[in-house]
């Protein structure tokens, strides 16, 4: 980029590299103690996933918040699962700050459309 | 079979997946699908959603060593990710309501497709000057090498745009990364140096992978209990591999090796779909 700009995209870059770094460590973190606590409770229950059963459990945050309220091992996973999803995410909030602080505003245009489509996919996956 | 059996064959499984998908550059969904869906006889639903979330954490844990040296062009990524995303929520769409063998079917070919380019050996002239529509987008840019600052110029960028949107539509149907096309799009079609667009990639992967995992999420597509060993298992997988790309200066029989394999995949993943045994 030869434009004056370019200290403020060496820091927008850094700031990107910890968000994904973080948001990597910290849902396998979570991942990792919900998969413990699940294996535990049910290691020895039989396994079968041949058959695909429409009924989603934990798909909902109350669901969820209940279930690790409960201990439950598979409520905890799907968190970490939530995090790691959002953590791209993330990198697109900090992408649209940054272009903001740069004053490059159609990158900031370019963000705000690429986070409402992700958000359409969020709706449009939930209707039907 | 009981739940921490499976749970440590998924494990076991994954980690070789991450680690040759980390060495070859293919990622890690081509070889787990097909060991869920034929070997362990995971519904092909649970396979992809859960090789979609182990796309997001090795594309967001390389993205972010990557991006910090500097080769990665964070505006082409976001210019491109409107194309990725949107194919993205297309690919969920339709693999909702379509037939799972046709999934099996699609699968196999990209990954004979991904296979074959891994070994095309790639020969590319790079342009210091850009098209009007990159300089409008501000596409061009430079990146550090050995021999100092080399600047490059973006082509071709609505051809590149459109093949991004397949790109996506391909990574959300089937639950991978498509890091082959989408490097076609950007090394073929727009010139962008070899080295530019494979660390670009890599870094639309992670979103793009969000925008369909969203879909699969509310779906029930991602199963805890299986996406778990997947995506752990994948993730250190990846990581030991890039600890040996570091080290070894070549690994062109693996190269070969996983090619054979890859396309044993292939064949067997378009036979059980035409067969109708997935």
């Amino acid at each position: 980029m030869q434009t004056p700009s370019n200290f403020k995209d060496k820091d927008m870059q850094a700031i990107i590299g910890w968000v994904l770094r973080l948001g990597v460590i910290f849902s396998m973190l979570i991942v990792t103690i919900g998969g413990v606590i699940y294996l535990t409770r049910h290691g020895h229950s039989v396994a079968d996933y041949s058959i695909f059963r429409r009924v989603p459990d934990f798909v909902y945050p109350s669901n969820i918040i209940n279930g690790i309220l409960a201990n439950r091992g598979r409520a905890i996973i799907q968190a970490g699962i939530i995090l790691l999803i959002a953590t791209p995410v993330l990198r697109i909030i900090c992408s649209f700050i940054g272009f903001i602080i740069e004053k490059d505003y159609l990158y900031t245009a370019i963000s705000l459309l690429v986070l409402l489509i992700i958000l359409a996919s969020m709706i449009s996956g939930h209707a039907g | 079979m009981s739940v921490i059996v499976l749970t440590l064959i998924i494990l076991i499984g994954a980690y070789f997946a991450g680690l040759l998908g980390s060495l070859t550059g293919l990622g890690g969904g081509f070889v787990i699908i097909p060991l869920l869906t034929l070997g362990l006889h995971v519904n092909i639903h649970y396979a992809i959603g859960a090789s979609l979330i182990s796309v997001i954490a090795t594309s967001s844990g390389s993205a972010a060593a990557y991006v910090k040296e500097g080769i990665t062009n964070i505006r082409i990524g976001m210019f491109l990710e409107i194309a990725t995303t949107i194919g993205a929520m297309a690919g969920a769409m339709i693999a909702l309501h379509i037939q799972t063998h046709y999934i099996a079917i699609l699968f196999g070919l990209i990954l004979a497709f991904s296979a074959i380019m891994s070994l095309v050996k790639k020969v590319q002239t790079v342009y210091t000057e850009g098209s009007p529509m990159a300089v409008k987008f501000k596409l061009n840019g430079s990146y550090p090498t050995q021999d100092g600052v080399v600047n490059y110029g973006v082509r071709n960028v609505g051809g590149g745009f459109l093949m991004m949107v397949f790109a996506g539509i391909i990574s959300g149907m089937l639950g991978i990364g498509s890091g082959a096309l989408k490097v076609v799009a950007m090394d073929t079609i727009m010139r962008i140096p070899f080295k530019v667009s494979t660390t670009t990639s890599n870094f639309m992967i992670g979103v793009t992978a969000a925008a369909s995992a969203v879909v699969y999420l509310q779906r029930g597509y991602i199963d805890p209990a299986i996406s778990m060993p997947v995506v752990i298992g994948v993730l250190l997988g990846a990581l030991t591999g890039s600890k040996i790309l570091v080290h070894t200066k070549s690994a062109g029989w693996l190269r070969w090796v996983f090619t054979i394999v890859v396309s044993i995949l292939a064949v067997q993943m378009i036979y059980n779909g035409l067969t109708g045994k997935i």
